[in-house]
């Protein structure tokens, strides 16, 4: 097994196929998404391949140490280009090609019309511990 | 109260009562349950057959469930139907359970988590710890499981290479969460020792014990890997070496050579050695043509090419390295090295930093961002 993080970007990704503003949605499309995910998180906790899953704000702040005795600097929230994410989820699967399938079905949430929005998910590994066996 | 016994009768009780027609889970249940009542009447009277004490509680606690619940009516006329709990031959039930949970229906990763519930007797919060999963994820991954094999039965025995693989999947796992997985897959493969008479058990288990021996030495306090030419030899468990060479020994004695045995007999001749100067790289390129033999993996072709060139200098390595596939883990890490040897710091530094990116380990590819970084910031490069 190996556990994978899969990232919803608000920004800075590619436009989704089915590229219309989550505002622009009406409210039963919203919560039809919104279940969408839901229940693929519940599946996954089914099939053993659920490891979390949090969503986040979309205001961010660029923080920085600015030196002895000094309070941290901040950037404000993120310029309109900058990417952005906008939640995670953590899976844990067999094969690098399961992990493929399931972000391919979490991107098939619906969206406005009941339409799948195509969005584009970024795939990521985690770095594992090292396994007791490397000679 | 002896957990280590109770433990290692847990495989074998649990056998007996799925052979005699109880459904896997609640078989499991019922094992559950009486390992709770030892806990509680034992300390004050261990009985004489400590395992049939269980069984017979077991039974009964399984028979009960199945009374208590109408909806299981056939199960209870099928449980009815079975002989009083007597004495059973442990060996065969222990051993069937361990064909069970390595059932070749279950993936790797179900496979593991039950034959660690079922066979090793840890608790879902445990298993799910040590593979830093949700506890509720870990259940539902045994319970698939459980289902999955609910209906097996087996004519004959299954593959021992099967079960070892499972255990060996374990053993890499290492150590996290509050259970020694490592230590875990040592006392399993034990047992299964104690089951069944086949080489390759004594294989897989020589070579645990001596890769395990060597555990304490792979990593410094700041948890950063140390590269086996540099590890301080004198913190190896030479107890366990000892233990490990003899039992590879006695298997090798037998002439049915497998792939566990052969790995072993490559970590055996590294252990064996009292400094890495003095390490019969020779005899290691010999074993690894057995195991190119054996299985033709890209992954011991990669460590033959090292392996030769350590006993034939970096040039010839470099030669059996291009036999490998370029896009396999760890051979741009082992190119790099083998460039180094072979004098060229500049091509080895830029092989050590790619290498660095492809790693799957943080503790690897920090490793191998400072050897690029030793190549990159010495004098005069």
């Amino acid at each position: 097994m190996a556990k994978y993080l899969l990232l919803k970007h608000y920004r800075g990704a590619p436009a989704a196929a089915d590229d219309v503003p989550m505002d622009r949605w009406t409210p039963e499309e919203i919560s039809a998404h919104v279940q969408y995910m839901r229940d693929f998180a519940d599946r996954l906790q089914e099939t053993g391949e659920f490891v979390d899953g949090q969503a986040l704000a979309p205001e961010g702040t660029w923080v920085r140490y600015d030196g002895e005795g000094r309070p941290p600097v901040t950037d404000g929230p993120f310029a309109e280009t900058k990417d952005l994410i906008a939640g995670w989820m953590v899976i844990d699967t067999d094969t690098y090609e399961r992990a493929v399938e399931l972000a391919g079905e979490l991107s098939a949430a619906p969206g406005a019309g009941g339409r799948p929005i195509h969005e584009w998910l970024e795939l990521r590994p985690f770095l594992a511990e090292p396994p007791t066996v490397t000679e | 109260m002896d957990e280590a016994l109770l433990r290692s009768l847990t495989p074998g009780v649990l056998g007996i009562l799925v052979r005699r027609g109880a459904d896997f889970a609640a078989a499991e249940d019922a094992v559950q349950d009486a390992l709770l009542e030892a806990v509680r009447v034992w300390p004050s009277g261990q009985p004489r057959d400590p395992k049939g004490w269980l069984v017979t509680v077991a039974w009964r606690r399984f028979l009960d469930a199945a009374r208590s619940d109408t909806a299981r009516r056939r199960r209870e006329d099928l449980a009815d139907e079975e002989p009083e709990p007597g004495p059973v031959s442990g060996t065969d039930d222990t051993l069937w359970l361990y064909f069970l949970c390595a059932h070749p229906s279950l993936t790797p990763s179900s496979a593991v988590a039950l034959t660690l519930r079922a066979v090793g007797g840890l608790s879902t919060r445990q298993i799910a710890r040590a593979y830093l999963v949700p506890e509720a994820t870990m259940a539902q991954r045994i319970s698939r499981a459980k289902r999955t094999v609910g209906g097996a039965r087996f004519e004959k025995p299954g593959d021992v290479g099967t079960v070892l693989r499972v255990l060996y999947l374990v053993f890499n796992e290492g150590y996290s969460g509050d259970v020694d997985l490592a230590a875990e897959a040592i006392r399993l493969t034990r047992q299964l020792g104690a089951a069944v008479d086949h080489p390759e058990v004594a294989g897989l288990l020589a070579l645990m014990l001596l890769h395990h021996a060597r555990r304490p030495a792979r990593t410094a306090p700041d948890g950063s890997l140390v590269p086996l030419a540099e590890q301080d030899r004198g913190r190896w468990d030479t107890g366990a070496i000892a233990e490990g060479v003899a039992i590879l020994q006695a298997a090798l004695a037998r002439d049915r050579l497998g792939e566990f045995q052969a790995q072993a007999a490559v970590a055996a001749l590294h252990a064996d050695a009292p400094t890495a100067q003095e390490t019969d790289w020779v005899q290691i390129v010999e074993w690894y043509d057995e195991l190119a033999r054996l299985t033709d993996s890209p992954v011991v072709r990669l460590n033959r090419a090292v392996a030769v060139g350590e006993a034939d200098g970096p040039r010839a390595g470099l030669a059996a390295l291009a036999t490998v596939d370029p896009g396999l883990p760890r051979r741009t890490a082992a190119e790099a090295y083998l460039r180094e040897r072979d004098g060229d710091p500049r091509t080895a530094a830029r092989l050590y930093a790619e290498a660095a990116r492809e790693a799957s380990s943080l503790a690897e590819r920090d490793h191998l961002t400072r050897q690029a970084a030793r190549l990159n910031t010495r004098p005069g490069a």
